[in-house]
């Protein structure tokens, strides 16, 4: 298997996880050949998750923006509530299959620790989630799950206390407990062959997406929309996509309170290539490869990295990167809510955000694809805050 | 002929172990740190490592991330350190060896980080997030200088060490343990095992780091070994003394116990 996509991707990690990584690159690649691994992991997908979630016309958003049609790729109806959950699942079988007892994760928005937790829950696995100091806070109804769960979450107090230091901690408890334990990691990045590994357990999104629209319109959409924060429900969704070069991939990243006020998440907005998590990729870093204080309103997209596929596919032009900041996908979110009925995940409102901004002006037999990649629950105690609402 | 490899030959002359003792650039400042390795070098440290501090250490508990953290918040630069190191090379030869995450060097310029480094008087570097599928671009780059890319393998590297040690000039380090820098009250691993593997694959001092916090532990494994590497415990306390004497006392401790020949 190769580790690298053109420069980007590799394994900057500490000697001792190296036979781990190529333990686990043999025994996935042995998985994925195997039937009757694929079959479990597609039974739990539909019965466990409840895939394949539906395309939905998004009707009354797009009559409002008055052009192209919009479609929502509903990953906020898997159990869960977001797309985590179909990588989750296939990385604990590959535990199981391993032989591994205990699982480690990393958390940002909650939403990973949660799938993690709960399939753990199911197998019988010890699970221990690393979730940042800040992130802890604002995701309060997620930790809660996840204790409930019976997984430990630890509180990581180093670096900034937020998504990239629960990696980092993440991956120091895998170098002390790599004999007995398997890190899940819940987005497409890391070292190789992770990137590769959490890609093909989301691709499923994109494979749905492209029979049900053609089931639909007959056609494939002008327009692929989806949030990246390390970048796992993009991925999932842009990849079958990636060999249908009529179909447009849009790849929206926290633009926070703007790219001008240094305060946002947008790795290709101002990052330069470098070393993160193991990875060679696109990173907001300074001028001696110091990792960089990110900011966004969404906890799952402060991340100062991104999955080395994606530069690669910035880099070969084949996918476009933009932003959407704070005060457009608060906009966005409330927006979903009262038009549609669905409240979408902040993470995922910026990519309707993006998407409202280029439907008004395009021709209404264009379609546009939005990966709703998790419903908005959890970010409710933030919304209300903002709103200046008492719960 | 590097500082390095010329000082275990010396030590091997003498049938004596290296204590390596390391020292993060910049905590808590960068006047301190020459201080602290002139310190080091007065108790009996034979070959310093110099972290160059970073965000995000992911090799690194919580001594030594606090103390890279500290040393950022101070404002300390590559080019600081650089200057640190020409000003403990002018009135030293100690070997110096710098411990690096490879995007400190890649994001700085790996030619340019080279550059400096022989300038300014390194010996070696140390990264330890570069294994063997990554490294070839640094190695070639750094063949022909007199810097030293210091190999690691861990115990659970098994058949990799062969073609870990391939490049090794001067030592090869050895980490003892599954897991981070930090103190330990004592190593679990089979370490006779473990060294004796790594013996088979290089005729090369092997030097054992990580977890290497007090004498006791050094008695346990100088024999297994040709050096030792103690870091954690002495950036601790750096960081709660800041006395030279007090850590020039420790080293001098610690080399005690590397010397003792008799009792175990």
């Amino acid at each position: 298997m190769n580790g690298r996509f053109g420069k980007f991707g590799g394994q900057y990690v500490p000697e001792t996880l190296m036979n781990a990584l190529t333990d686990l690159e043999e025994e996935f690649e042995k998985a994925m050949s195997d039937k009757s691994f694929m079959d479990e992991y597609r039974y739990y997908l539909k019965e466990y998750s409840g895939r394949p979630t539906p395309l939905y016309f998004a009707e009354n958003l797009t009559k409002a923006l008055g052009g192209a049609k919009i479609y929502l790729k509903r990953e906020d109806l898997n159990h869960t509530g977001a797309h985590k959950i179909n990588n989750v699942i296939g990385q604990v079988l590959l535990a199981k299959r391993m032989g591994k007892k205990r699982i480690i994760a990393e958390t940002g928005a909650g939403q990973h620790g949660v799938a993690t937790a709960t399939v753990a829950a199911k197998f019988g696995l010890e699970c221990e989630i690393f979730m940042g100091r800040e992130d802890i806070q604002r995701q309060s109804l997620n930790v809660f799950k996840m204790k409930l769960l019976g997984a430990n979450v630890r509180s990581v107090e180093s670096g900034t206390g937020t998504l990239k230091d629960a990696i980092n901690e993440a991956i120091r408890d895998w170098v002390t407990n790599v004999d007995t334990t398997f890190y899940v990691m819940g987005s497409v990045v890391g070292p190789h062959p992770y990137p590769t590994i959490v890609r093909d357990f989301q691709r499923v999104i994109g494979d749905e997406t492209k029979a049900q629209i053609l089931e639909k319109e007959g056609r494939y959409p002008d327009y692929v929309v989806a949030c990246v924060g390390g970048g796992s429900n993009s991925m999932g969704i842009f990849f079958p996509f990636i060999e249908e070069k009529e179909v447009s991939l849009i790849g929206v990243e926290a633009g926070g309170k703007g790219i001008e006020s240094g305060k946002h998440a947008a790795t290709f907005q101002g990052g330069s290539i470098g070393v993160i998590h193991g990875m060679m990729t696109y990173v907001l870093q300074d001028d001696e490869g110091q990792i960089l204080p990110v900011y966004s309103i969404s906890a799952g997209l402060d991340y100062p990295g991104v999955g080395p596929e994606h530069a690669y596919l910035k880099e070969s032009g084949r996918a476009k990167y933009v932003y959407a900041t704070d005060e457009e996908s608060v906009e966005a979110f409330m927006m979903l809510s009262k038009l549609e009925g669905i409240i979408p995940a902040l993470e995922s409102a910026h990519a309707i955000a993006y998407a409202a901004k280029i439907a008004p002006s395009m021709e209404k037999d264009k379609i546009i694809v939005v990966n709703l990649s998790g419903r908005g629950d959890k970010d409710i105690d933030i919304m209300s805050k903002i709103m200046r609402v008492e719960l | 002929m590097n500082r390095i490899k010329k000082k275990f030959d010396l030590l091997k002359s003498h049938n004596e172990k290296a204590l390596i003792t390391f020292i993060t650039a910049g905590d808590p400042d960068i006047k301190t740190t020459a201080d602290m390795i002139f310190a080091m070098e007065n108790g009996g440290a034979d070959i310093v490592e110099i972290g160059i501090p970073y965000s995000d250490p992911l090799a690194d508990g919580p001594v030594i991330q606090n103390s890279s953290a500290r040393s950022l918040k101070k404002g300390t630069k590559i080019k600081d350190i650089m200057n640190c190191v020409k000003d403990v090379r002018s009135k030293s030869d100690i070997p110096l060896a710098f411990l690096a995450y490879y995007n400190s060097i890649f994001k700085y310029g790996i030619e340019r980080f080279i550059s400096e480094s022989l300038m300014a008087g390194i010996d070696g570097f140390i990264i330890p997030d570069l294994p063997i599928e990554e490294r070839e671009e640094l190695s070639l780059k750094l063949r022909g200088t007199d810097i030293s890319l210091i190999p690691l393998v861990a115990p659970t590297s098994k058949e990799r060490i062969k073609r870990i040690v391939e490049i090794a000039d001067t030592f090869v380090y050895c980490v003892s343990l599954n897991g981070v820098t930090g103190m330990r009250e004592r190593i679990s691993t089979d370490l006779k095992t473990y060294m004796e593997t790594v013996k088979q694959f290089t005729p090369l001092p092997r030097a054992l780091g990580f977890g290497i916090s007090n004498p006791s532990i050094v008695k346990d494994v100088k024999d297994l070994c040709e050096g030792v590497v103690v870091g954690s415990a002495i950036v601790d306390l750096i960081s709660k003394s800041r006395d030279d004497q007090k850590v020039k006392e420790f080293v001098k401790e610690m080399k005690g116990a590397l010397l003792d020949e008799n009792k175990g």
